[in-house]
């Protein structure tokens, strides 16, 4: 492995070669881990099976160029899954990251009590994997265990619907909501910590109230941290896939194509159509792709008024 | 008087936030304590006393022999073993793309920046496909090998890298005599150690909690991590014994020790590493 190659040539190690054997581990697993399989990704993307003769012909693979994308995207249940995972996308990074804010400018606020006991339950989710998470909430959606529809009925309040065709969104949403903002809060607060106290004071002298500190001081002073989590965000969220497939495990209210992810892992492992999966594949990586650089863009350009 | 009435909002917005974090963490402690008959009648945020409890331990215990402990382990083998390689390599790598000139160096790190933004998603079902062809594909090293490498792992390390080792002690060693290797063991690596720590954990949960390529690479039952068990127990319905119960009960067996593993390890955390990787 790395660290023998290196210590049996480190006596005859110039600093022309060192730099080389130690990102060399890195490099190879990345090219045959990420850079091989995205390569044969778009490779498959453009191949298709032709049957060459009538009846019983014969199966060839062949170069079809953009066929299987013209075919991907005019498929009404990969766009109408688009659709799902779009507003699935709007619903959940906005609110992610608001309360993720909040609450870490709470955290930073020095009149606010029981500090400690709410960092810690907030970040408590974050160790709990999104296909449990999923379950957990999945079971307290279900009208007969769910602790929501008994406070309801208790109350005289109508059953409240959990897994109906817009509430649906919303309770997907959730479940990642609920996963995210613990951590994001974290960062968030971190970078406030390391925020020099002084300005806050000068602030404070020029009667600035709490709010007005929080606000006009402290949130333009953690754009890169608020950069670096909604970018996470945005990229966890294009590529959903373990919540609603494990929701899928407890209600019909979620097809087996509700975000393209399900659709793409069907596609590849339930008909074996391999090519259209590709495509599909290389069509989110692009959206991702697109979404997350022209965000840093934007945003580089405005927050820090750099290229 | 003032800063008691400010006092009340922070903190009850916060509390709320807490209790919402809290609500499905309570339910599954309640939950678990019923029996099947009682999940779908009792009030779900009061436990039960009727024994509930040690029956659902016992099912679990049983299910298709044994298998909850077994993933488990798989669980611990995946998260322990990946976390640790994929620290060791993205601690060369970000120690050396952050202490050396050479040529191709900025081309390596675009090339892991990129890495960062592709979905680990969408990898996956390739990855899996590479895999098969060499055989690989249904191993434990299908599940470990796509953990190891990770861009982000190696964004953080060369970050740190750069803030924590200086230069001069380099230079020192090279003057001593000391081999490339031997200046990075003995100069570089100890003040690394706390951002090395951060990077272990981040990666031991993101591996903790991914479904999705060991969904793909595995087929075998007693070489799935707890999350695959578990899907594939929901996933073949509740007609079979209580598998409701036995999912819940499991889902709190296998929450309780990464809570406590993530409250003994928090003063360990070094986050600010993640906000300061952009500025770098």
């Amino acid at each position: 492995m790395p660290a023998t190659t290196s210590r049996r040539s480190s006596a005859s190690l110039a600093p022309r070669t060192a730099p080389w054997l130690f990102v060399a581990p890195a490099v190879l697993l990345a090219a045959g881990l990420i850079a091989l399989p995205l390569v044969y990704t778009l490779w498959l993307s453009l191949r298709g099976t032709q049957v060459s003769g009538s009846g019983l012909g014969v199966r060839r693979e062949v170069f079809v160029g953009l066929d299987n994308y013209a075919h991907v995207l005019s498929d009404p249940a990969l766009l109408a899954g688009l659709g799902r995972m779009l507003a699935y996308t709007l619903i959940t990074v906005p609110v992610t990251m608001a309360l993720a804010l909040v609450f870490a400018l709470l955290l930073d606020n020095t009149t606010t009590r029981l500090k400690r006991f709410s960092r810690i339950a907030i970040f408590v989710p974050y160790a709990v994997p999104g296909v449990i998470a999923a379950l957990m909430w999945g079971f307290m959606y279900l009208p007969g265990v769910s602790p929501f529809t008994d406070a309801a009925g208790a109350l005289g309040l109508p059953e409240p619907s959990f897994l109906g065709p817009v509430s649906v969104y919303f309770s997907v949403a959730n479940v990642s909501v609920w996963g995210a903002v613990g951590f994001n809060m974290i960062i968030l607060y971190t970078s406030l910590r390391g925020l020099p106290q002084e300005i806050y004071d000068a602030a404070r002298i020029d009667g600035c109230s709490e709010v007005q500190l929080a606000l006009r001081v402290k949130v333009p002073l953690i754009v890169p941290g608020l950069v670096m989590t909604g970018l996470f965000t945005i990229i966890g969220a294009l590529q959903v896939f373990n919540e609603p497939n494990t929701l899928l495990t407890l209600t019909t209210s979620i097809s087996t194509d509700w975000v393209p992810m399900m659709q793409v892992y069907r596609d590849a492992f339930v008909t074996n159509d391999l090519f259209s999966a590709a495509a599909s594949s290389m069509v989110i990586t692009g959206i991702t792709l697109v979404a997350s650089l022209g965000l840093l863009r934007v945003l580089q350009r405005r927050a820090f008024g750099e290229d | 008087m003032t800063a008691k009435r400010g006092a009340f909002w922070p903190t009850a917005v916060l509390l709320l936030g807490a209790a919402y974090c809290l609500l499905p963490v309570v339910w599954l402690v309640t939950a678990s304590t019923k029996n099947a008959g009682e999940l779908f009648t009792t009030f779900s945020l009061w436990p039960s006393f009727s024994g509930g409890l040690t029956e659902n331990l016992e099912q679990l215990g049983s299910i298709r022999g044994g298998a909850f402990w077994t993933w488990c382990l798989n669980s611990l083998i995946f998260a322990g073993g990946g976390a640790l390689l994929a620290t060791a390599v993205s601690a060369l790598a970000g120690y050396g793309l952050a202490k050396y000139r050479f040529r191709g160096r900025q081309l390596v790190f675009h090339f892991l920046l990129v890495g960062v933004l592709i979905p680990g998603v969408i990898l996956a079902i390739p990855q899996y496909l590479l895999l098969s062809e060499i055989g690989l594909a249904g191993t434990y090293w299908s599940v470990l090998l796509p953990s190891v490498i990770s861009p982000f792992s190696i964004y953080l390390c060369r970050i740190y890298a750069t803030a924590v080792v200086p230069d001069e002690m380099l230079e020192a060693g090279r003057l001593d005599g000391a081999g490339e290797w031997r200046i990075f063991r003995s100069v570089a690596l100890a003040p690394m150690v706390p951002g090395l720590i951060t990077v272990f954990l981040l990666q031991f949960v993101g591996i903790w909690n991914n479904f999705l390529l060991p969904f793909i690479m595995l087929s075998r039952t007693e070489m799935f991590p707890l999350t695959v068990g578990f899907y594939s127990l929901m996933s073949q319905g509740n007609d079979q014994v209580n598998v409701y119960n036995v999912v819940i009960t499991g889902c709190l067996v296998s929450v309780l020790p990464l809570l406590a593993l993530f409250l003994s390890l928090q003063r360990y955390w070094r986050l600010d590493l993640v906000t300061g990787a952009l500025k770098g």
